[in-house]
């Protein structure tokens, strides 16, 4: 196979597609859709415990740790996802080399900000600048889950929020008359009741993320949309394989790899709905309670 | 250059009223706040509009997806699925690349030449896809609503005596309305924050007039910090949302207004159906 | 403890490491030929032979990153990497922010492409944001449409959507010459900038120093003008 695509001007047809299909380029191309998986099997759960802090503490007996839930939740509902992706991977990168400066590097008496640069020492770099390129990837990834799940935790706060309320009274009462607790009631009745309450607002979440991950481009990872661009772009006789304008055609291929998602999300969720649902007291429960009688 | 001077140059700015070059150097905060907030009238054009528009298509779409004939069904389903299941990111890419390949001399129809160069400017073609983009979820919504108008609610009707069009229009339609509404919101606030993508992907911005993020941009381009024109299109967002949220409130009270005060459901998040 | 072991060890690495001098190049990858991505997903281009080359000369360790154009400046102020070897334009705004080294590339023209060689240059223009070309056509009067790359000012141009595109000469030029008459060269070309030169950051004066000496060493020994012939052919502008 490689042999054969060694000289692409001499290829047509078939036998260049396929050589130009399997490129190094490409090879990077079908790997980001497995950057855009690793980032929704990450943040998924990151952002549910985000989401989980800011639940229970909107419903904390501390005021001001009351006030602190519901601000986050409220701030990031009024503003546009992608305007906290375009500045907050940077302030958050700023903030750990800050504070990493003040811990490393104590006796440092140049300013951090001189002018428009911002300067830490060697040491309290994230990465450290002689790492592997590797490393740098990592990190710019950990701050993209970061930022994806600071929005999305608060959305997911707001979903955990509402289901903690729409448990029955009753049977958080029963508990407390079994002598429970409040801890043990949140622990042992509260949260595992609340799951089929959140579970239309999370699968609603989990299609929400799917459909933000285009964004991830803006914060500087090498994901679908950027490979698509790339590779899609006019390529003029600089390149071993020149072709016109083909992004439209590397952008279908990314529709279709949306609506598939979205697809099979459905029909995942779908099962897991009707899992949970069991034994509940709820219609849909009541429904297959009738239904097996 | 006083504060009210900038006003009076660039407040209208993103509609091409007032100085024709932006700011080069010295940018001031008074010029960032200006210049952003007039990109802002094309956040609220797209989103009113969209709005507008995607409601009257919406309703249609719900009717459609819960009809019982298979050729309505099938192409609402689809439609539906098609706009819910892709990023809008993605949606605004191919629908400036597909109206860019529409021929640019016009297309004749039955001898009149119909004009296609328009489809292409941000302010029609952006408007299309989001007009199509809305009505795909607040058909959604609708629907949902349609289907869990209470029964009783029905057989009252069919007891009066409405039939049809009488019985859709003055029992059907104002109880899904009431009960879509808590989501519709949602819906609303989230169009409005799509309207941010507009310039980022696909339709270029012309003679420099764009959105309240495309001046965001601008700014951070050419003052290399982020970290003050990105949180001032972030306060004025919240202020809209903030706007948005007592409009909505005002129709849901009118819709509600003939249950007893103790009744009325107060406008609240419903995270199941938000985008 | 245990930690305390760790930051320890980790110190202990990060200075063994300081002395090998690695220098991260930030580039956009998506300028031929100054630089673009090569069809094995690796940083190609002059500006790639040229900083192999200077590191070399200047007994660094390089490594190549990617960065969007609109993000570059920053990206650069606040660490992520310590040059700029984009096929930058020296300007007085930039200038401002960061620091240049001496040009690599002369003051190049800026040029005109359009469908037609008599193109209406005061119609709509097509640039990409946040170029020195983008603002040329802003004060000039014409209709400055403004594109996030270069490959979609001159799909804007083919499709009829903009009359001409005004960009980088070099940079135009393989897709003017290759396009076999679809596009032509409008108007007369442009000078503009102070050159291209690599950015730094104003702080980083000792790096700046380095890469400047260089820079002179391989001017006059002509290295920079083979360089320049190689990728930009034999028309373009030399030392």
């Amino acid at each position: 196979m490689m042999d054969a695509c060694a000289d692409p001007s001499a290829l047509s047809g078939l036998g260049w597609l396929l050589c130009y299909l399997s490129t190094g380029k490409h090879l990077l191309f079908y790997a980001s859709f497995g950057t855009v998986l690793l980032l929704l099997a990450v943040t998924a759960p990151v952002a549910l415990g985000f989401g989980f802090m800011g639940a229970l503490a909107a419903r904390a007996r501390l005021w001001p740790v009351r006030v602190i839930g519901r601000a986050y939740t409220a701030m990031v509902r009024g503003v546009p996802d992608i305007i906290f992706f375009l500045f907050v991977p940077i302030a958050l990168d700023q903030g750990f080399e800050y504070v990493r400066h003040r811990v490393k590097c104590p006796d440092w008496t140049e300013p951090v900000r001189q002018g428009s640069d911002f300067v830490v020492c060697q040491a309290a770099k994230l990465p450290l600048s002689t790492s592997p390129q590797i490393w740098h990837e990592v990190y710019g990834f950990a701050l993209a889950v970061l930022a994806f799940a600071v929005v999305f935790g608060a959305f997911a706060a707001n979903v955990l929020a509402g289901a903690m309320q729409a448990v029955p009274r009753a049977q958080l009462e029963t508990a407390e008359a079994y002598g429970m607790t409040p801890r043990q009631v949140t622990r042992r009745i509260l949260i595992p009741q609340m799951w089929i309450f959140a579970l239309p607002g999370l699968s609603n979440l989990w299609m929400i993320l799917i459909k933000a991950t285009p964004l991830l481009f803006l914060l500087g990872v090498e994901d679908v949309v950027y490979w698509a661009r790339e590779l899609g772009s006019a390529k003029t006789q600089a390149y071993s394989y020149p072709h016109p304008d083909w992004r439209l055609w590397y952008f279908l291929a990314l529709l279709l790899f949306y609506l598939g998602m979205t697809k099979i999300s459905e029909a995942v969720l779908g099962r897991l709905t009707a899992r949970l649902a069991r034994g509940q007291a709820t219609m849909a429960g009541e429904a297959m309670r009738k239904a097996a009688a | 250059m006083s504060c009210t001077q900038t006003i009076l140059d660039y407040g209208l700015r993103s509609i091409g009223i007032g100085e024709r070059l932006l700011p080069k150097s010295d940018f001031t905060l008074c010029q960032q706040f200006t210049l952003i907030g007039s990109g802002l009238i094309w956040n609220v054009y797209f989103g009113v509009l969209a709005l507008a528009a995607g409601f009257f298509f919406a309703n249609a779409l719900a009717l459609a997806k819960a009809s019982h004939l298979a050729w309505l069904r099938r192409p609402a389903d689809w439609f539906i699925f098609l706009f819910r299941g892709s990023p809008l990111f993605i949606q605004f890419f191919l629908a400036y690349e597909m109206l860019v390949l529409l021929p640019r001399t016009g297309i004749d129809i039955f001898g009149l030449t119909v004009a296609t160069s328009w489809l292409t400017k941000a302010w029609a073609g952006a408007l299309i896809v989001l007009f199509l983009n809305t009505a795909a979820y607040s058909a959604e919504i609708f629907h949902g609503a349609l289907m869990a108008v209470p029964k009783g609610d029905i057989e009252a009707a069919d007891a009066y005596g409405l039939t049809g069009w009488q019985k859709f229009r003055r029992i059907l339609w104002p109880t899904m309305l009431r009960l879509a509404w808590p989501s519709y919101t949602n819906e609303a606030i989230f169009l409005f924050h799509a309207t941010t993508l507009v310039f980022f992907s696909g339709f270029p911005a012309l003679r420099q007039q764009g959105d309240a993020l495309y001046y965001a941009k601008y700014f951070a381009d050419k003052t290399f910090n982020p970290f003050i024109p990105y949180p001032i299109v972030a306060g004025y967002f919240i202020a809209l949302t903030l706007v948005l949220i007592v409009i909505f409130g005002w129709v849901n009270r009118r819709l509600n207004r003939h249950l007893p005060g103790s009744m009325r459901p107060r406008l609240r998040v419903r995270p199941q159906i938000i985008r | 403890m245990k930690t305390l072991i760790l930051t320890t060890a980790a110190l202990a690495l990060s200075a063994g490491f300081a002395l090998a001098d690695t220098v991260r190049m930030g580039t956009e990858g998506a300028y031929p030929p100054y630089n673009f991505i090569n069809d094995k997903g690796e940083v190609d281009g002059y500006e790639r032979e040229l900083g192999d080359e200077l590191c070399k000369r200047a007994g660094l360790t390089c490594e190549w990153v990617t960065n969007d154009w609109d993000s570059i400046i920053p990206n650069l102020v606040s660490g992520n990497y310590d040059t700029i070897i984009a096929g930058m334009s020296i300007t007085e705004e930039r200038d401002q922010v960061i620091d240049f080294t001496q040009n690599y590339i002369p003051p190049a023209d800026s040029a005109y492409a359009a469908l037609t060689a008599d193109a209406d240059l005061k119609g709509v223009i097509a640039a990409q944001t946040g170029t020195i070309q983008a603002d040329y056509v802003a004060e000039s009067g014409a209709t400055l449409a403004e594109f996030a790359t270069l490959d979609d000012t001159l799909a804007a141009v083919k499709s009829g959507e903009a009359d001409a595109v005004f960009a980088d000469l070099d940079a135009l030029a393989a897709s003017v010459n290759e396009s076999g008459g679809a596009l032509v060269w409008a108007g007369e070309p442009v000078s503009l900038g102070g050159g291209v030169g690599m950015g730094l950051r104003e702080s980083d004066k000792e790096l700046r120093a380095k890469f400047d000496a260089v820079i002179t060493e391989m001017k006059a020994d002509g290295t920079i003008n083979t360089l320049i012939t190689k990728w930009f052919g034999p028309e373009a502008k030399t030392y």
